[in-house]
């Protein structure tokens, strides 16, 4: 699913949405959302009102005013519809796109997992987990799975978007499929892991559609403030209606004493429905479940699968990221760097015998050493088919590679690890060989270093050590750093022992490590990490992390990963990168901001409202309230229509910023705070006055005349 | 305003804050069950044989809902006793009711120990004129304590929520009610009492005296004489102050010579009605150990405290304009105190009444040394506001440090949400249940303040008690079930409360405002204790940096001002426009 930033209004999207605002004016979609609910039974009730108006018994003088105020409730209502399917529609895009994926390409399934075994052609719909299927070069793979036999090369772009094939085989890290993807070459005998409707494909249209979307923790906390802001103002304005008759009376009762007319009278409905409605937390109300839809939706352009809602949210909180070193932190392989050269030796025929030693030595670690020597004292590749040499490859007994010369003076060069190379020169030419104090010193500096140091020989003099390391990546000091100010500890996990593994650590930037892991003492590590209350995270792909993935909190597996580490993650990054677990923790609490700004911003709008309609609401029965108008609204129509008005607007306005998130950027939450309570709370008192003045001035230029 | 008044007004909080750790460390020693400076072996075998008697397992941890089922049961036995006091007054005796009191009336009696019951003392009686010696001492003073001890366990329960750790208890009601009374509130009642005995507050079992007037005078007979009523006042009055409570011994409450003769103990009292409330701040910063997250609070409490209480004494020092054609001196200068002294005693002055009108109504106390309702519209609504911030700005003994969490928690809610995390709060995440029980907390108030007002208002029998017509009569109406609910007890006097439907619905408005408050609370703090413990880093929102002091205060008063801003726009405020501007 090849991820590209789409418009954010693109207009077959919007006019889907346009249709499904009104579709979801179900009172049975509305009543799912408190807020919106009595924006919409509000509507209804000053829809009532203005049809009594039109059979001339209307509260208010004029039956337009109250026309108006309905006009405005229903398009409130409406545009937090839109605000929804906005984000729905570009949920529902990215389904589509996955959906032509999935396609129901006929399956070769076999009788057992053996190439010559009977083969009978069903629909892939119908397999079902354990089913063992057959998938030759040209073939649709039907359904995901973990490969038994055979090796080819895949296409996944459907699935990553990453045009170059990738090769899946049985055994090991590479053995998982998924359905959807296409065999290029060879083939695979493939034991189906999932029931239809089961498959990681489906995971990710159910997801992005949000359709079964559930609500996250937090977004159901915030539900339960809103509904009881929203009953608040609800009891704050229905008992209004008793507290205006009764001063309405008394005024009544002064003027009529004072032999002038009763002319004070109570607030009407439409009014009160009207303040109700401009005050009830309607812009975060309207754009809640937008936001969510929106937050998984920027996972998916960062090409991260999140399984549920909940996992993003849990991205925001993460205190502790466990990151593998090895092709995360460093570069894959060590590199040679330097040549500390024995007594009596010098560097370069040190370099010299090291690189003879690896010329046949095919491993990036040996590549870096013959790299090193032609660098630095220029002694160049030679060939050796032309060296009449035999090359002595590593095994796992001697722990050592060389090469040895035929004749005529038996040179044998060997290097390896300094414990093998020591057996080694005291076990040649009669055992008379000494391993010199001066190396065993360089050998271990080395390995304080962080470093991993082979020592040369030739024959039973030892010439010197070759200095391996690490190479961190570059950036991740910055990127570590950049988590540090987010709050999240790094932890580097990595198999080397603790004096290697402190130095890497130390070179990187991470706050810590866990050195000799094993699967165990990373799941008791992560065990330890939540005792303590802190929320973990992890990326893995080998089937070696998936417990480890399943315990913690929020797991990232590797698309290139296998299925068992897929499965137990609750993330998948399709662009298998370990460093998107950063990005991935700046979404979630992007998604975290954006409502609880809104939510600061919709609260902070109500002074400004109160101060449009409170001093004309009782004007008739209190005409010195008027000295409280302090926007100088032209009429009592045009100033409650303007705070309406501009309550409905503002929800329109805010759609992008639902859908983008609030700006986000690492640094201290004293910081975040500061920068969104200016914006979102200083601002959002100010932007309405600013506001319903604006639409208050145009209404007063009688554009809109009703 | 003067600068001699505002000095008074400094010299206050000065003197406060300077208590504030003592007192704090003391009540924290209390609670933590440390040694108390030799008090143990004094009032240790007291406290002993009271669990002893009582049946009481002092190591029994309880969870929140027992803990909740014990305060309310035992809330209720004294309800009832108190009742059975009030109506059994003719049996009282010579001595505990020389001035031969009837009993009671039922919905009268019945109004009353609800109100005692609740912390709240709205009184719809005269004390010397309904109460026996003995009602005022067994049935009115014993709630003083038990309800002010009920306010600080409430407390000390929420606290040990959010310091404890995956537990299942919040601590044993027993205990903390009896330590609460007898190592803070009787200790600090007796000093403050033999201090007001000391400035001629009255301690006696006398009869009434008749005595000849000084300066006779002349209604349709002559009279020469006054009947000056007698009794047990200090002991009642200093905890009164000190628990929050607020329910005078004589009708005119704090503002009566036997109840608070000087300017010192109009101090004093202020002082007393304060102090607990403030010092349990640090208690809680000692508690939860971060002592920065108690002065957080406090700072947030005497922000809003101080700049309110400026605006009352401005309003009231302003000369009323109606009084202004009628050759009436409100000028102020050396003799002439100026400004709005309707309503005020001479020797307690403007400054002083101000400053507490302002903490009578921000702590739950409710004592009066000066007329509320005889304050200038604006003067008249800094109390009410002060009510309807939800009796967090300070607050009760108690009831005002989990007030204040409460919103500090929906602060954390908001501001979390904001730094992108879940929000945490004392290291403790703040998911759906606390707000569930936060948002309940924050709605009850208002609910029950707007809903009583508004049948106040329409039905006959709420307008018929009104003293005076209508914006300034809508105030008393406004004001009596804010107070009520908020478990005050002042009053916008004017208001005739002594009628079946004012003892009834006033009673509800109380409960509710107590029980339904305390039950929730107790319920957050129940979950709360049951929750991990999650250390700050960086990532986590400090909860004790002036930002969050901000933030907290605009939540405080945003929630109060959007709630309460239509129905104070129908009282003090166009009652404040009309007496300013010619147009009525």
């Amino acid at each position: 699913m090849p991820v590209k930033a789409r418009p954010l209004f693109d207009p077959p999207i919007v006019k889907q949405a346009i249709i499904d605002s009104f579709v979801k004016l179900n009172p049975r979609h509305q009543f799912r959302n408190p807020v919106m609910f009595v924006v919409f039974i509000g509507s209804l009730l000053t829809t009532a009102l203005w049809v009594q108006a039109l059979f001339g018994h209307g509260e208010e003088k004029s039956g337009g005013f109250i026309l108006a105020i309905a006009v405005w409730l229903w398009f409130t209502v409406l545009f937090a519809n839109f605000a929804e399917a906005m984000a729905e529609g570009r949920g529902k895009a990215q389904a589509d796109s996955l959906r032509k994926a999935r396609r129901d390409s006929p399956a070769r399934k076999l009788a057992s997992p053996s190439r010559d075994a009977e083969q009978t052609t069903v629909s892939a719909a119908t397999l079902r987990k354990g089913n063992v299927i057959l998938c030759e070069a040209g073939d649709y793979i039907p359904a995901d799975g973990e490969v038994l036999d055979g090796v080819a090369s895949v296409d996944e772009s459907a699935i990553t978007g990453e045009s170059a094939p990738v090769i899946r085989e049985s055994g090991g890290d590479r053995s998982s499929v998924t359905g959807g993807t296409k065999v290029l070459s060879d083939w695979l005998i493939i034991e189906v892991g999932v029931n239809p409707g089961e498959a990681f494909l489906d995971h990710m249209i159910v997801m992005v559609e949000g359709a079964k979307r559930q609500k996250t923790p937090n977004e159901i906390a915030l539900n339960i403030l809103l509904a009881s802001l929203t009953i608040i103002f609800l009891l704050a304005t229905a008992t209004l209606l008793p507290l205006s008759v009764f001063s309405a009376n008394a005024v009544n009762a002064e003027l009529n004493a004072a032999g002038q007319s009763a002319t004070a009278h109570p607030v009407t409905v439409t009014v009160l429905v009207a303040l109700l409605v401009c005050l009830i937390p309607t812009t975060i109300g309207g754009l809640l479940s937008a936001i969510g839809i929106a937050g998984m939706d920027r996972m998916i352009q960062k090409n991260v699968i999140a399984m549920s809602g909940r996992a993003v949210e849990a991205a925001g909180d993460v205190d502790v990221l466990l990151l593998d070193k090895t092709g995360t932190i460093t570069l894959g392989n060590r590199q040679a760097v330097n040549f500390i050269p024995a007594e009596n030796v010098s560097e370069q025929s040190l370099a010299d015998a090291a690189q003879l030693a690896s010329l046949a030595d095919e491993t990036p670690e040996g590549r870096s050493i013959v790299v090193l020597a032609k660098t630095k004292f220029q002694i160049r590749e030679r060939d050796i088919r032309t060296l009449n040499v035999r090359f002595v490859p590593f095994t796992a007994q001697t722990r050592m590679s060389g090469v040895n010369f035929a004749s005529p003076f038996h040179r044998q060069i060997r290097k390896g690890a300094a414990d093998a190379i020591e057996n080694h020169v005291k076990s040649v030419g009669g055992g008379g060989g000494r391993f010199p104090e001066q190396v065993r010193k360089t050998v271990d500096d080395i390995s304080r270093r962080g470093g991993t140091p082979l020592v040369v020989t030739e024959n039973d003099k030892v010439l010197g050590t070759i200095e391996l390391k690490d190479i961190v990546k570059g950036g991740m000091k910055e990127r570590f750093a950049e988590l540090r100010r987010m709050g999240i500890k790094t932890v580097m996990i990595t198999g080397d022992n603790p004096l290697t593994a402190a130095a890497i650590a130390a070179e990187a930037g991470v706050d810590d490590f866990l050195a000799q892991a094993t699967p165990e003492t990373k799941l008791k590590l992560i065990r330890d990490f939540q005792a303590g209350g802190r929320l973990v995270a992890m990326t893995g792909d080998g089937t070696n992390d998936a417990p480890a993935l399943a315990q913690a909190d929020v797991a990232v597996a590797m698309n290139t990963g296998t299925q068992a580490a897929k499965e137990a993650g609750n993330m998948v990054d399709l662009d298998s990168n370990p460093t998107k677990l950063i990005e991935v923790v700046g979404t979630g609490k992007q998604l975290l901001m954006t409502r609880g700004s809104l939510t600061t911003f919709s609260i902070a709008n109500d002074v400004a409202k109160y101060f449009a309609i409170i001093p004309v609401m009782f004007m008739s029965t209190y005409p010195a309230l008027r000295r409280l108008n302090i926007m100088h609204l032209h009429t009592y129509e045009s100033a409650i229509l303007s705070a309406v008005i501009f309550n409905a607007l503002i929800i329109i306005a805010l759609v992008p910023l639902a859908l983008r998130g609030v700006y986000y950027r690492p640094t201290s939450a004293s910081n975040l705070l500061r920068r969104n309570v200016l914006i979102y709370g200083v601002g959002g008192i100010i932007a309405p006055f600013l506001g319903i003045k604006a639409i208050d001035m145009l209404l007063a230029m009688r554009i809109f005349d009703f | 305003m003067t600068l001699n008044g505002w000095m008074q007004i400094c010299l206050f909080f000065v003197v406060l804050l300077l208590l504030v750790k003592p007192l704090g460390s003391y009540m924290a020693r209390v609670f933590m069950g440390k040694s108390l400076f030799g008090l143990n072996s004094v009032l240790g075998p007291v406290e002993r044989l009271t669990y002893r008697v009582c049946g009481i397992r002092a190591e029994d941890e309880m969870s929140w809902k027992s803990y909740a089922w014990a305060l309310v049961l035992f809330s209720a036995v004294g309800l009832l006793l108190t009742y059975g006091i009030e109506r059994t007054q003719q049996w009282h005796g010579r001595l505990l009711n020389p001035a031969g009191q009837g009993n009671v009336e039922p919905n009268l009696a019945y109004n009353t120990a609800a109100s005692f019951t609740t912390n709240t003392n709205w009184q719809n009686y005269s004390g010397e004129t309904t109460m026996s010696y003995l009602t005022q001492m067994a049935a009115l003073t014993f709630h003083n304590f038990t309800s002010a001890a009920t306010g600080i366990a409430v407390a000390i329960a929420l606290i040990r929520g959010l310091s404890r750790r995956s537990a299942a208890s919040i601590g044993n009601f027993w205990t903390d009610i009896v330590r609460a009374a007898l190592y803070i509130l009787m200790p600090l009642s007796i000093v403050l009492a033999m201090l007001l005995v000391s400035q001629g507050v009255i301690q006696n079992f006398s009869p009434y005296k008749t005595v000849p007037l000084v300066q006779a005078t002349k209604t349709t007979a002559a009279v020469t004489t006054q009947t000056l009523p007698m009794g047990p006042a200090a002991s009642q009055i200093a905890i009164k102050h000190l628990g929050t409570n607020g329910g005078g011994f004589f009708n005119a409450n704090s503002a009566h010579p036997f109840e608070s003769p000087t300017a010192l103990t109009d101090f004093l009292e202020l002082l007393g009605e304060t102090v607990i409330a403030a010092a349990l701040c640090y208690t809680f910063g000692l508690m939860v150990g971060d002592k920065r997250q108690g002065w957080a609070l406090l700072a947030a409490m005497l922000i809003i405290l101080v700049v309110f209480m400026s605006v009352c004494y401005w309003a009231e020092s302003t000369p009323n304009p109606r009084l202004a054609g009628m050759n009436i001196d409100q000028t102020t200068s050396v003799t002439n105190p100026g400004g709005n002294m309707e309503g005020k005693e001479l020797r307690i002055g403007i400054a002083a009444s101000a400053r507490f009108a302002t903490c009578t109504t921000a702590t739950s106390c409710g004592a009066v040394d000066s007329m509320h309702d005889s304050y200038m519209p604006i003067g008249g609504m800094v109390p009410m506001l002060m009510m309807q911030m939800g009796e967090c700005i300070l607050g009760g003994t108690g009831t005002g440090l989990y007030s204040i969490l409460v919103l500090a928690i929906i602060s954390v809610f908001i501001a979390g949400l904001m730094v992108g995390r879940t929000p945490e709060y004392l290291g403790k995440k703040i998911e759906a249940y606390e707000i569930k029980m936060a948002s309940l907390l924050i709605l009850l108030m208002p609910a029950t303040v707007l809903i009583f007002t508004a049948v106040g208002c329409v039905l006959p029998q709420g307008t018929s008690a009104m003293g005076n017509p209508g914006a300034h009569g809508f105030s008393e109406i406004l004001y009596a079930y804010t107070s009520q609910t908020n478990n005050n007890g002042s009053a916008f006097a004017g208001l005739n409360g002594n009628t079946p439907f004012w003892n009834i619905t006033g009673s509800f408005a109380m409960l509710i405002g107590r029980f339904w408050f305390i039950v929730p609370t107790l319920a957050l703090a129940g979950a709360l204790a049951r929750k991990k413990y999650v250390p700050a880093g960086a990532g986590t929102l400090p909860t004790h940096t002036p930002l969050f002091v901000g933030l907290l205060i605009g939540v405080i008063l945003i929630v109060a001002l959007l709630t309460f801003v239509p129905a104070l726009t129908l009282g003090p405020v166009i009652e404040h426009l009309r007496l300013f501007t010619a147009t009525i």
